[in-house]
């Protein structure tokens, strides 16, 4: 009697990237309990949800399979208006008050 | 017109054409990748503005203790990873061809978001039961209500919209009238809001813990 074709798994290729997601948040919730130093805990919180978020986009999102074209026309430019962003808000805050940040 | 022609024009529309894409995938895609680095804007804009705000303020409330928010955090976290690997299974079946497979994912990821949507609202509930509302809180600074109910909302609102697309692609996948492609496209907008939620739970919760 033929055995019916098996159908291939096929999420076993994601489950690395899956358990390092799952460990970088184990990671993440960790630190922030033995961490007080909010700058501190800032700053390395926020590492640690680019490297999530790299694995994401490449992994889950497929944009290391697709032509480089697309990553280098979407990516550097979303971080470049991030960037640019950030320095508007700081901007935008200093003239809500008028006055230049104090030194 | 050329049998690569014929399949370009059917994969690309009419304007295979005039030129091929130069990215090499179908405007489906491509518009979605657009509209994903849009959302992600207004996602860094909201996110960094509430950044501004909580290093500004000096009285800003530190109120998440590890049970009952922290925990529901770990668990809404697990949940959405868990239907991103789902929803990945989803797309490789339909790319497949396994329709019974790709249903089975796709209603397992829509049930996971659901699972999440259901805890985010009790954590919204849990706030709101202990005086936190869009300007006032017991804590401290104003707008730390206004932060927290806008950005987690925002999120909130686009795991719902998810959860609708989701349900109408494996309605539709299911009795033929959309393709592999769709999905893969639905996926691609699943893991977006996944990716979301990576910067959210740092910032929102794990720098406003209750030491």
């Amino acid at each position: 009697m033929a055995l019916a074709p098996k159908s291939p798994n096929v999420i076993a290729k994601y489950l690395p990237i899956y358990f390092l997601l799952l460990a970088i948040a184990g990671i993440e919730f960790f630190v922030a309990f033995r961490i007080t130093s909010t700058t501190a805990l800032l700053t390395l919180l926020l590492g640690f949800a680019v490297c999530s978020a790299a694995l994401a986009l490449l992994f889950f999102m497929h944009l290391v399979e697709e032509r480089r074209a697309l990553f280098f026309s979407l990516i550097p430019a979303t971080i470049f208006v991030l960037l640019m962003m950030n320095m508007i808000w700081s901007d935008s805050y200093r003239l809500l008050r008028m006055k230049p940040f104090p030194h | 017109m050329s049998d690569s022609q014929a399949t370009a024009a059917a994969a690309h529309g009419h304007g295979a054409y005039m030129e091929e894409s130069p990215y090499a995938i179908p405007s489906r895609k491509l518009t979605m990748w657009l509209f994903i680095i849009s959302d992600a804007v207004t996602f860094g804009a909201v996110l960094m503005a509430y950044g501004y705000l909580r290093v500004a303020s000096s009285d800003w409330p530190t109120p998440f203790k590890f049970t009952p928010s922290i925990l529901n955090v770990m668990i809404m976290t697990f949940v959405l990873i868990t239907s991103s690997l789902t929803m990945l299974g989803a797309v490789d079946s339909a790319k497949l061809g396994d329709k019974a497979k790709t249903s089975r994912f796709l209603w397992s990821t829509v049930l996971l978001g659901a699972i999440f949507a259901g805890l985010h609202i009790r954590e919204w509930l849990g706030m709101i039961g202990e005086g936190v509302r869009l300007f006032q809180n017991p804590w401290g600074s104003s707008l730390f209500g206004a932060t927290f109910f806008c950005i987690t909302g925002l999120h909130l609102l686009h795991v719902f919209c998810g959860i609708i697309a989701i349900i109408v692609v494996a309605r539709k996948f299911a009795n033929g009238s959309l393709t592999a492609g769709h999905v893969e496209t639905t996926g691609l907008y699943w893991h977006f809001v996944d990716l979301v939620w990576m910067f959210v739970v740092p910032l929102i919760y794990l720098t406003n813990i209750q030491h």
